[in-house]
Parts: C-alpha cells; sequence; structure tokens
C-alpha cells in the first residue's frame, strides 16, 4: 500500500454499520465497513522549505522515496513508529497535521548515520532529523527534548572552558531535566569505580571537578563562538518567521501535486 | 604509492589528540595509550592548549561551530605543535577532525565561518591539507605492524576469543574517509579489519562478530537511555552468542556506554550479559607484557582483573 494512504486505514477513519442498505442492497456484515472520505486542506507549504533552512535539511528535495534510510535505520529496528522516510515524505508534501502525530519520537535519532551511508541521493538523513527536531522546537509544537537540554550544557562548558568534565555534564543534565542525582544504575557504577580506584586517581577526579579542565587562552575563542551562535540563532529565527504565513494559507488551500518534483 | 619504511619514520612521533573523554570517564585509554607508545618506542607529542572538538552535541547546536572547534585543534597541532599528523584515539575526535578536514576542502562557506571565528578568536586559521588527522588504530598499524607485534607479542593472546567493536564514528559517513575502501591494505568501512588484525597478530583469537559497526547508542546514553541499553544489550549478547570473553573497544563513549549499559541492562531489564569491555589498547598492552594497573584496567567501570588473572594475561 501506498505510504500516504496508510493513515486511511487508522482505526479512527473506519466506519462500520450494523445495518446499511443501499440502492436496495443490503450491504451489512462483511461490507459495512468504510473509508471515511478524507479531504486535506491544511498542506503547510512552507514547511519544507523552512526545515531546508536549517543546518542538516538542506538535501531534503533530493528526496526519492527509495527507503534506504528507515531500512538501514538502528531506532527503527527497536521503534517500528521511527520513519524517516514516511516522514521526508510528509514534509516535502506538506502534511504537517500528520507529522505532528509523530513529534514526539523524531528527536531520538541516535545519528549513527547508517542512513547517510545508505542514501543513493545524498539526502543526509540523519541531518533532516536533526533539523527536524530542531524546527519542532522552534515552533513550539514539542518542549525542548531531553536531547536538546544535553547539548546545550555541553556546548555552554566549550564556550567557557574550552573542554568539558564529563561528570559535570552528567550532574547538570539530571538536575535539569529533574531526575534523582542516584539512580540505581548509576549508584552501581560508582561503586564499582570507589571499590578499586587509587585515592590518587579519586583526589584526581575531585580536582578536576573542582577545578574544570581548561584551554588555556581560550576566552576570545569561547566570545567568538558565542557571537556566532547568537548570530544563526537569528538567522534561523528569521528564516522560520519569514515562512510563517501559516494561517493565510490556510484560508485558501492551494492546489498543490501529492509528488512534487524536484 | 607511499614508502612504507618512510611512512612508518614519519609516524614515530605525532601530533597526540587525547580530547575531553581520555582526560575523564575515558583515562584508561588514555593511560593505555601512552603505555604502549612508551613500550613501543613511539613519540606523542600533546597538542598544545587542546580544546573540545565538539563531539556530537555541539554539532547540534550548529555544525560549523564544530567545524571551527575542530579546525583549532589542527591548527594547534601545526602551529603550536609543530607535527602535522594528529593521532586521535576517541572515536568521536577522529571523526569530527576529518569532517572538518572534508568540509574545509569543499565547502566555502564552512571555510568563511572557520575564517571569521579563527580571526576573533585570534590564531592562524586552519586550512585543508596543512595536517592529517590518523586514529591509534592507523598509528600502530603504521608503525609497528603485524609482524612488528608478532614478534614483540609472541602471541601472548592466544585462546582469549574477541569480538572486536568499532561503533559508527569510525567508519560512517564514508565520504569524509577518503583513504578507506581503497583495496588492499586499507580500512573496510563496512567490514572494518584494523583492530582484528592488530589483535590476531597479538595471538588473539577473533569471533565472527556482525554487530561491528552497530550503533551503542552513545549520543543518547543519558537523555534516552532505555534505548541506549536495548541497543547495548544486543550487541553484548551478539558477543556472547558468537563466543566472545571479551568485546574489544576503540572508542571511549562506545567504551563507557557498554560498561554503563551493562549495568543498566541487569538492573532494569534484569537481563545479566559476563562479557568483558577492553580497550584494544589494553589488550595489546597486556600482549606485550604490560601491568593492568599500568594500563588503567582497574579505572574501567567493569571487572575484568581476575578473569585477566585467570587467563594468565597478568
Amino acid at each position: 500500500m501506498p505510504i500516504h494512504e496508510k493513515s486511511l486505514i487508522r482505526p479512527e477513519n473506519i466506519t462500520t454499520h450494523d445495518e446499511l442498505v443501499i440502492e436496495g442492497v443490503d450491504v451489512s456484515g462483511h461490507w459495512s465497513t468504510f473509508i471515511e472520505t478524507r479531504v486535506i486542506a491544511d498542506y503547510n507549504e512552507a514547511m519544507e522549505e523552512e526545515i531546508a533552512s536549517l543546518p542538516g535539511g538542506e538535501n531534503i528535495h533530493r528526496c526519492w522515496q527509495c527507503g534506504s534510510c528507515t531500512n538501514s535505520c538502528t531506532v527503527h529496528a527497536i521503534e517500528p513508529r521511527f520513519n524517516p522516510r514516511y516522514w521526508i515524505y510528509l514534509i516535502r508534501t506538506g502534511m504537517e497535521s500528520e507529522l505532528l502525530r509523530d513529534k514526539d519520537l523524531i528527536w531520538q535519532c541516535v545519528s549513527c548515520n547508517k542512513c547517510t551511508y545508505a542514501c543513493p541521493r545524498d539526502v543526509v538523513p540523519e541531518g533532516v532529523m536533526k533539523a527536524t527536531a530542531h524546527w519542532l522546537e522552534m515552533k513550539g509544537h514539542v518542549p525542548e527534548s531531553p536531547s536538546m537540554i544535553f547539548d546545550k550544557i555541553f556546548t555552554e562548558q566549550i564556550v567557557e572552558h574550552g573542554r568539558i568534565e564529563d561528570t559535570k555534564v552528567l550532574m547538570q543534565f539530571l538536575k535539569r531535566t529533574n531526575q534523582p542525582l542516584m539512580q540505581d544504575w548509576l549508584k552501581q557504577i560508582v561503586m564499582n569505580i570507589a571499590a578499586r580506584l587509587p585515592m590518587k586517581w579519586g583526589l584526581k577526579s575531585a580536582w578536576s571537578f573542582v577545578f574544570h579542565p581548561r584551554t588555556r587562552g581560550w576566552k576570545k575563542a569561547g566570545a567568538a563562538i558565542q557571537d556566532y551562535i547568537i548570530e544563526v540563532e537569528q538567522h534561523h529565527k528569521a528564516a522560520l518567521g519569514a515562512g510563517a504565513s501559516r494561517a493565510a494559507s490556510n484560508d485558501n488551500p492551494p492546489q498543490r501535486k501529492l509528488h512534487a518534483a524536484e | 604509492m607511499v614508502d612504507v619504511t618512510e611512512r612508518a619514520k614519519q609516524l614515530r612521533e605525532v601530533a597526540y589528540y587525547p580530547g575531553c573523554a581520555l582526560e575523564g570517564s575515558g583515562n584508561g585509554y588514555d593511560v593505555s595509550t601512552r603505555a604502549i607508545a612508551h613500550n613501543l618506542g613511539l613519540k606523542l607529542r600533546d597538542v598544545k592548549d587542546w580544546n573540545c572538538c565538539g563531539a556530537m552535541e555541539v554539532k547540534n547546536i550548529d555544525p560549523k561551530i564544530q567545524t571551527y572547534l575542530s579546525s583549532r585543534v589542527l591548527s594547534q597541532a601545526v602551529n603550536a605543535t609543530r607535527n602535522n599528523v594528529v593521532m586521535a584515539p576517541c572515536n568521536g575526535c577522529y571523526h569530527n577532525l576529518k569532517k572538518a578536514e572534508y568540509d574545509l576542502a569543499n565547502d566555502q562557506n564552512s571555510r568563511d565561518v572557520v575564517e571569521k571565528i579563527s580571526a576573533k578568536a585570534g590564531h592562524k586559521t586552519y586550512e585543508a591539507g596543512q595536517a592529517e588527522t590518523i586514529h591509534a588504530l592507523d598509528w600502530i598499524k603504521e608503525t609497528i605492524g603485524e609482524e612488528g607485534l608478532r614478534e614483540r607479542t609472541k602471541g601472548k593472546l592466544a585462546g582469549l576469543k574477541i569480538a572486536n567493536y568499532y561503533g559508527c564514528m569510525y567508519v560512517r559517513p564514508r565520504h569524509i574517509f577518503p583513504e578507506k575502501d581503497q583495496g588492499p591494505g586499507s580500512e573496510s568501512t563496512s567490514k572494518p579489519h584494523f583492530m582484528d588484525d592488530l589483535l590476531a597478530a597479538a595471538g588473539a583469537e577473533n569471533v565472527e562478530f556482525p554487530l561491528k559497526t552497530a550503533c551503542c547508542g552513545g549520543a543518547h546514553t543519558l537523555s534516552d537511555s532505555d534505548m541506549s541499553t536495548k541497543l547495548v544489550l544486543n550487541i553484548l549478547q551478539a558477543a556472547e552468542a558468537n563466543g566472545a570473553e571479551v568485546i574489544a573497544t576503540e572508542c571511549p563513549t562506545c567504551h563507557s556506554g557498554l560498561e554503563m549499559h551493562q549495568i543498566r541492562a541487569e538492573k532494569r531489564f534484569g537481563k545479566k550479559t559476563n562479557v568483558r569491555i577492553l580497550y584494544f589498547t589494553q589488550l595489546l598492552g597486556l600482549a606485550l607484557g604490560i601491568g593492568p594497573r599500568k594500563l588503567g584496567i582497574h579505572t574501567n567501570i567493569s571487572e575484568s582483573i581476575p578473569f585477566l588473572v585467570e587467563k594468565g594475561l597478568t
């Protein structure tokens, strides 16, 4: 079945009639299941362009829907609803409401790049997943994902010191995502290490925790990166702002072919 | 064709880029890399005042910042350390330096951003082609080689069954590794074998392992822990099913991911696995007769020393 028709057979789109007679013919029983008439009038025409304007999304227009990405996907093997090919299809056809059904899954891409390796069209689906996750957050469709919170803590440490200290990243992450510091498995890890570690190593860790490892002469580089982050953020906001005429286009849905030519 | 002996001579002294993980959770990898360098008479000159390569995390904020961070490391190697071969044992660092090299050679926009930030930061802009990045596997393979290891180790790892785990960042995406997939002698991106070659030369028995380049979920080890645990458990169980006693690793993120989620899989899903997890440098160190403490094996999260004693390796 073509991928875009899958949504037609969801339970909420199926109507059954216990007793139905059409033109004098009784069509109850086996014949009583109907698919609801569907009219799609809420295409978001700006979506593909907006996602393409974010880092990683640049090549989305090249997709041929071959499905190599989903076929090779690490996450798809564990979570079958994680389907890059389908999402690229929805983005390119502007079917935003369908995409939003999966909005809480898209950030789960683990960046293993198996899709990038398999893609015959150089779409870089991994990048498209990141751009889409970013877009969902910037548009306010989803709260900041745990992954984004982690990335921000990590980047903040680099901007400030030039290097990261992994225990600090871990602790700040657990704190900002309201998770307990001592979960059973983390406790086990700390106990394993503590049981064998020499005093010297313990002191070294404590030292690097208090005195964050840093790159000498980093101040100017850190400031230059911070300037650049602000610059790209403004650029992304402007790109998404310019395409935010969704309300207007909803009033008067344009005619659009499902299979947009490249 | 590069002269092999010339090349081996050139690589006897390289710029060493440990990266953040090797100074923290992956310390055993750093300690064992330095220990085998010392044992083999290879010189490591730390990249002066290095910074983080950007890891996976910075790329998700903006990929160009990652390119800049990696380019600064390369600039420090060339201009401050005066060595144009950078050896990075961490897959993440290795991958990012390679990616920066590729982007700077092929994308004007990347060059512009790197130039702008480098100028503001007040250091020389790195230009594509000034340095070469190699992995710790390339470094051992090209300096000592299998023949050299065979002589020095006398097959000390004989009887040890190993599954070699390479991970994602060492092979994907293919285009940033132009020297791979170049026929005999070169590394393969679909079936990497450098680690297999080196450990086999030290006497180990490499088991058939189909998940060499599977993903450990390292990117979301904390932010999506259940996913990572499932991915790691898959790797651990596949290794055991193929008869491996040890998984050899070459990346601090994979290594600590396997160790952490081995414990988590037992605590959360009741799935216990016994396969040991060691850096390939720790295994080579043991084969060269270096003591386990000098290889930082006691600083690993998982316990393997009693097993190594039982195997007569310490």
